[in-house]
C-alpha cells in the first residue's frame, strides 16, 4: 500500500521535486522570528479592554483612573481612531450614507463606537511599561453599558421581532434596498433552468435542512502587532499577517494616513488559514505609539483570539435535490443563511457558488442570506463558505445514493461537472479534474477494502474551490556567483518560499539551491495580495516565472554585448547562454553572472502580475469511521484525500496541505464548536474546551495527488490549500450517519449529538 | 528592583542567573527576561504544547511552571537541541519529511520528541501519537510529524 501517490502527467527538472525548504533550519532550531519574538528597545505593552456583553449601548467611558495608574503611558477609545473622528465630525452630506456605513463598520471592529456588538468587542486600549501594569489599568476603566437583547442565532436574527444590531442596516437584494432595517445585510440569487419544473420531472426528490456551529481556524500563534510612529511621521508596523499590503491599506484608512508613510514588515506567521487576512490591532497600536512616541506591542491571549478575532460562520441551510430513477440529477435548490457576526460580510456568496459546483445539473437555484448576529465578525477560513455548503449538498447526495441503492462514486461520476459544464451562477468550467479524482477514488485500495465491524461505515464526499489569481510581485537579482536573490511580498505560511523558488529555478534553468528567497516589507516590493485563496504558488509563482524570463532576456542581451552580436543570435536554454551561429561561444548561467559587473552591472528581473488563468480544483475524500454506541465517540479508522492540484510544485507540502485541511475538516465535523450561553457568551474559549484534533485522535492521512494540468499556468499549477477542508464535513457526517442509521443534519456530530440521535 | 527573585539554574548546559518576579512563568522568563524566543507561546494555559521544554529531563509546558521553580534545575529548550556539529536527528527528520508548515508548534514538538526518543528509541506509531497528544499542530494533520519521529528513530540508530 502506498500512503502518498502522485498521478503525474508531466515531469520537470525542479518543479515536482521535494527539496528542503529554505526557511527550514531556522524553524527547527527556534531561530525564526515570529511577530511576538520582536524586541525593540523601549517597547510598551498594550492590552485591550473588551466588552463583557454581547449587545449593549455604551453610555459613557471614563479612563481617568487608568491614565493615572503607575506605568501607564496612554489610554485610547474608539473616538481616538481618526476614521471614527472623521465620521463624527463630517458635515451632513459630506459622506454618503453607504460610505458612512462601510467606514463605520471598518472602524468599529477595531474599537467600538456607540455600541458593543459581541462579547469581547474592543472598547479601549492601554499602553504601559509592562503587560501587568496594562492589565491592571484595564480594570480601572469605567464603562457604563445599557444592555440590549443579544441576537445569537441566524434564524432568530432573520425573524420578524428580532432585536436589530444596526438601526440603519437595510437588506440589499438584487439591486434594491429594503425599506425596513433588518439583520439581513444582503440576499443573493442565482438561477439556471427551471428548478420547479425539474423537481416535477424527477422520480425522487429529497429536501433537508442543516445547521453548522461557529468554528475557529485555530492557528497556534495568537494575533500580534508592534507599531512605531517615528518622529518624522514614518509609521513602521511588524505583525503576523497573511497580507502585509492589506494591513497597510486597512491601517491607512483607519488612521486616515497615506500609505507612503506606512511600512509593514510581515514577520514569520504561525498559521492563519484565512483568519490572518483581516487585521485587528495594527491601527490601535499605531495610535498608541503616536501618543507615546515609543514602540507599542500587542499580543492577543488565546481567549481573545477565540472571542475577538474572526471565526468561520455558523449556518442554517436548506437543500432540495431531484433525480431520475437512474440517478441522473435533474434539479437542485440550495438556500444558505450564514452568520456574518457583528458586521456584514460572511462568505455566504462563495459558499453559494461552490455549493452545486461538483454537479452537472440542468436546473439549479442558489440563494444566500448574509445575516448579522451578536458574535465576532467572521473571517475567512480555508475555502470560505464551501465546507458548510458541501456538508448540506453532499449529505443529500448521500441520501439519494442510499435511496437509489447506488454506489456514491458511480452516482458522482454520472453527474460530475466537466469541461463545458455551466455553473448555476454563470461561469463555464474549463479543463477540470473532478472525474479523474473520482476515478482515482474508485481505483484506490482504500475503496476496495471492505469494512470489518458492525458499527463501522464509509463516507465519501467531493468538494470544490475556484482558486484565485490576484496581484503578486517578484524581483530576481543575479549574484556574481551564479545564484539569484528572489524577493517577494507573499508571506510563507506553509512552504511557498520553496514552491516559488522551485518555479524560478525551473524557469532559469539553475539549481533550486541557487535561488535565495526573501520575503520583504511593503516598501521593498510591488503590491502583493494575501497568502490565501490557494493563490500563492499559482500567482506569485507566475510572477517568479515572468521575473525569470526578464532575467533571461537581459542575460541574452548581455551575452550579445560581450560577443558583439545581435540578441537574436543568442539562445538561452536550460541555464546555458549560447551563440546560435558559433557553437564555441557559450556561457553557463554562473559564468555569465561573473561577467555582469564588468559589462554594465547587475541584472535584475521584475514582474508584477494579476493572472486570470486560475484553475478550479476538486477533491474527493474517503473516510472509514467506527462509532461507539455507548459513548457516542467516533473513531476515524482510515482516511484518504484525493485532489486535482494541476501540478504539485513541491509534493510534500501539497500533501501537507491536503492532510492538514482534511484534519481541520475532521475537527469541524466531529468536535469543534463555539458554545454560546443565552447571553451570547462563548463558554469554551480555551484549547482545553474548544477541542481540536490531537495526534492521538487520528490515523495517517493518505493522499492521492491528481495532476490535470491547469492550462492557465506554465507548469499547470492550480493551487491546493482550500479544497481539502471541504469534503471532510460531509464525508465524516455521512459515515457517522450510515454507521448509526440516523441521518445527522447538524455539525458537529459530537458524542452528545450522536447519543441524542440514538436515544 | 524590589520584589525580584534571584534564580540560579542551568539552561542548555550553561549556568544562568536571572532576576524575575515570583509570578512570572518560566516561559516569560525564557522569552522576556533571557530573550530566548525559540520557545513559543500559543495559549498560556498548558493546552497547546508550543512552550514545551525539559525540566530535569521531563517535558513540561513552561507556561505552567514558575520561573523560580527552575532554581537548581536543568532546563533544556529548543535552542539547546542542535549542537555546534549540526542538527539533532529529530530536527533533520522534521526538515526532510516536510513536517512543518507554519513552524510555530515545531520547537515544542521537537523538544517533546527528543524526550520520547531519549527514553524509548523504538516507540511505535501508537506510542508516538500518545506521547505527542499534548502538542497541538493545526497545519499538518500530524501525519508528517509522526513519520518524522519514526524516521528520526532510524537515523539515531545508524
Amino acid at each position: 500500500m502506498v500512503a502518498n501517490q502522485v498521478l503525474s502527467e508531466v515531469e520537470y527538472r525542479v518543479v515536482g521535486k521535494r527539496p528542503v525548504r529554505p526557511d527550514g533550519v531556522d524553524k527547527v532550531t527556534g531561530r525564526a522570528q515570529y511577530g511576538s519574538d520582536l524586541r525593540l528597545t523601549g517597547t510598551l505593552q498594550a492590552k485591550i479592554l473588551r466588552s463583557p456583553h454581547a449587545h449593549a449601548k455604551i453610555k459613557s467611558i471614563d479612563t481617568s483612573l487608568a491614565e493615572a495608574y503607575p506605568g501607564v503611558r496612554a489610554v485610547i477609545t474608539g473616538k481616538d481612531l481618526p476614521l471614527s473622528a472623521k465620521l463624527a465630525n463630517a458635515a451632513p452630506g459630506e459622506i454618503s450614507d453607504s460610505d458612512r456605513q462601510r467606514m463605520g463598520f471598518q472602524a468599529n471592529n477595531f474599537l467600538a463606537g456607540d455600541k458593543v456588538l459581541y462579547k469581547g468587542h474592543a472598547v479601549a486600549a492601554v499602553a504601559a511599561v509592562d503587560s501587568n501594569s496594562a492589565e491592571a489599568a484595564l480594570a480601572l476603566i469605567k464603562v457604563e453599558y445599557e444592555e440590549l437583547p443579544p441576537v445569537i442565532n441566524v434564524k432568530d436574527a432573520m425573524g420578524e421581532g428580532s432585536a436589530l444590531l444596526h438601526e440603519n442596516l437595510h437588506t440589499s437584494s438584487l439591486g434594491e434596498t429594503s425599506e425596513k432595517p433588518s439583520n439581513v445585510a444582503s440576499y443573493m440569487l442565482f438561477e439556471k433552468g427551471d428548478v420547479e419544473q425539474g423537481f416535477s420531472q424527477s422520480d425522487i426528490v429529497i429536501e433537508r435542512e442543516y445547521e453548522t456551529a461557529s468554528v475557529h481556524q485555530g492557528y497556534i500563534e495568537p494575533h500580534t502587532a508592534t507599531a512605531h510612529w517615528n518622529a518624522d511621521g514614518q509609521l513602521n508596523i511588524w505583525c503576523s499577517t497573511q497580507g502585509s499590503f492589506v494591513v497597510r491599506a486597512t491601517t491607512s484608512e483607519v488612521l486616515q494616513y497615506p500609505i507612503s508613510k506606512i511600512k509593514v514588515t510581515p514577520m514569520e506567521i504561525g498559521g492563519g488559514f484565512g483568519g490572518k487576512v483581516t487585521c485587528y490591532q495594527e491601527p490601535v497600536v499605531a495610535v498608541l505609539s503616536k501618543k507615546t512616541g515609543q514602540p507599542v506591542k500587542l499580543v492577543m491571549s488565546r481567549t481573545e483570539v477565540f472571542e475577538a478575532s474572526g471565526p468561520a460562520p455558523g449556518s442554517w441551510m436548506r437543500v432540495k435535490l431531484g433525480a431520475n430513477k437512474d440517478g441522473k440529477l435533474i434539479s437542485g435548490k440550495v438556500t444558505l443563511a450564514f452568520e456574518a457576526g457583528a458586521f456584514p460580510g460572511s462568505p455566504v456568496l462563495p459558499g453559494s457558488t461552490c455549493s452545486l459546483a461538483c454537479y452537472d445539473v440542468p436546473n439549479g437555484l442558489n440563494e444566500a442570506y448574509d445575516v448579522v448576529v451578536n458574535k465576532p465578525k467572521t473571517a475567512a477560513y480555508r475555502a470560505p463558505g464551501s465546507p458548510q455548503a458541501a456538508f448540506a449538498v453532499e449529505s443529500v447526495v448521500d441520501e439519494l445514493c442510499q435511496e437509489l441503492n447506488m454506489d456514491p462514486i458511480e452516482f458522482r461520476l454520472l453527474n460530475a461537472s466537466k469541461e463545458g459544464t455551466r455553473k448555476v451562477e454563470g461561469p463555464v468550467f474549463g479543463k477540470i479534474g473532478l472525474i479523474e479524482c473520482l476515478e482515482a477514488a474508485r481505483n484506490h485500495e482504500h475503496y476496495k477494502t471492505p469494512l470489518t465491524g458492525e458499527n463501522q461505515a464509509r463516507g465519501i464526499a467531493a468538494g470544490f474551490w475556484m482558486n484565485r489569481g490576484f496581484h503578486s510581485s517578484c524581483n530576481i537579482t543575479v549574484n556574481q556567483d551564479g545564484t539569484v536573490n528572489l524577493t517577494m511580498g507573499s508571506v510563507d505560511i506553509g512552504g511557498t518560499r520553496a514552491s516559488i523558488s522551485q518555479q524560478a529555478a525551473e524557469a532559469l534553468g539553475i539549481e533550486y539551491t541557487d535561488v535565495k528567497p526573501t520575503i520583504v516589507d511593503t516598501d521593498s516590493i510591488g503590491y502583493t495580495m494575501v497568502t490565501g485563496g490557494s493563490r500563492t504558488s499559482f500567482a506569485t509563482g507566475w510572477a517568479a516565472i515572468l521575473a525569470s524570463e526578464d532575467v533571461k532576456q537581459q542575460m541574452r542581451e548581455r551575452a550579445a554585448k560581450i560577443w558583439e552580436t545581435s540578441v537574436d543570435d543568442i539562445e538561452y536554454k536550460d541555464g546555458v547562454i549560447s551563440h546560435q551561429s558559433d557553437p564555441e561561444l557559450q556561457f553557463t548561467f554562473g559564468e555569465l553572472a561573473r561577467q555582469l559587473n564588468g559589462t554594465g552591472g547587475t541584472v535584475t528581473g521584475q514582474a508584477n502580475v494579476d493572472p486570470s488563468g486560475e484553475g478550479n480544483s476538486f477533491g474527493v475524500h474517503l473516510v472509514d469511521v467506527e462509532v461507539d454506541r455507548d459513548t457516542g465517540k467516533t473513531k476515524v479508522l482510515r482516511y484518504t484525500a484525493i485532489q486535482d492540484v494541476g501540478k504539485a510544485v513541491h509534493p510534500s507540502y501539497v500533501e501537507g496541505q491536503m492532510q492538514g485541511g482534511a484534519v481541520q475538516g475532521i475537527g469541524w465535523a466531529l468536535n469543534e464548536e463555539y458554545f454560546f450561553n443565552d447571553n451570547g457568551h462563548m463558554m469554551n474559549s480555551s484549547f482545553l474546551d474548544y477541542r481540536m484534533p490531537t495526534a492521538l485522535d487520528l490515523p495517517m492521512i493518505d493522499t492521492v495527488i491528481v495532476e490535470v494540468a491547469n492550462p492557465g499556468h506554465p507548469y499547470g499549477v492550480r493551487g491546493v490549500g482550500e479544497v481539502p477542508i471541504v469534503p471532510p464535513l460531509p464525508a465524516v457526517a455521512s459515515a457517522v450517519s450510515r454507521a448509526i442509521g440516523v441521518r445527522m443534519q447538524k455539525l458537529p456530530v459530537s458524542p452528545g449529538s450522536i447519543l441524542e440521535a440514538l436515544w | 528592583m524590589p520584589g525580584l527573585v534571584h534564580v540560579e539554574t542551568t539552561i542548555n548546559g550553561n549556568q544562568v542567573n536571572f532576576l524575575c518576579e515570583p509570578r512570572q512563568s518560566l516561559l516569560e522568563c525564557l522569552r522576556d527576561v533571557l530573550g530566548m524566543t525559540g520557545t513559543k507561546e500559543g495559549c498560556n494555559d498548558g493546552n497547546c504544547g508550543a512552550c514545551t521544554v525539559l525540566l530535569d529531563g521531563r517535558i513540561v509546558t513552561s507556561c505552567l511552571v514558575l520561573g523560580v521553580e527552575a532554581q537548581g534545575k536543568e532546563v533544556t529548550t529548543i535552542e539547546g537541541v542542535a549542537s555546534p556539529e549540526g542538527l539533532h536527528p529529530v530536527q533533520q527528520a522534521f526538515l526532510e519529511n516536510a513536517s512543518l508548515q507554519c513552524g510555530i508548534c515545531t520547537p515544542g514538538f521537537i523538544v517533546a520528541t527528543k524526550a520520547l526518543l531519549d527514553r524509548e528509541p523504538d516507540a511505535d506509531e501508537g506510542r508516538i501519537r500518545h506521547w505527542l497528544a499534548g502538542n497541538l499542530c493545526r497545519c499538518t494533520g500530524y501525519d508528517k510529524i509522526v513519520r518524522a519521529v519514526l524516521d528520526a528513530e532510524e537515523k539515531m540508530k545508524s
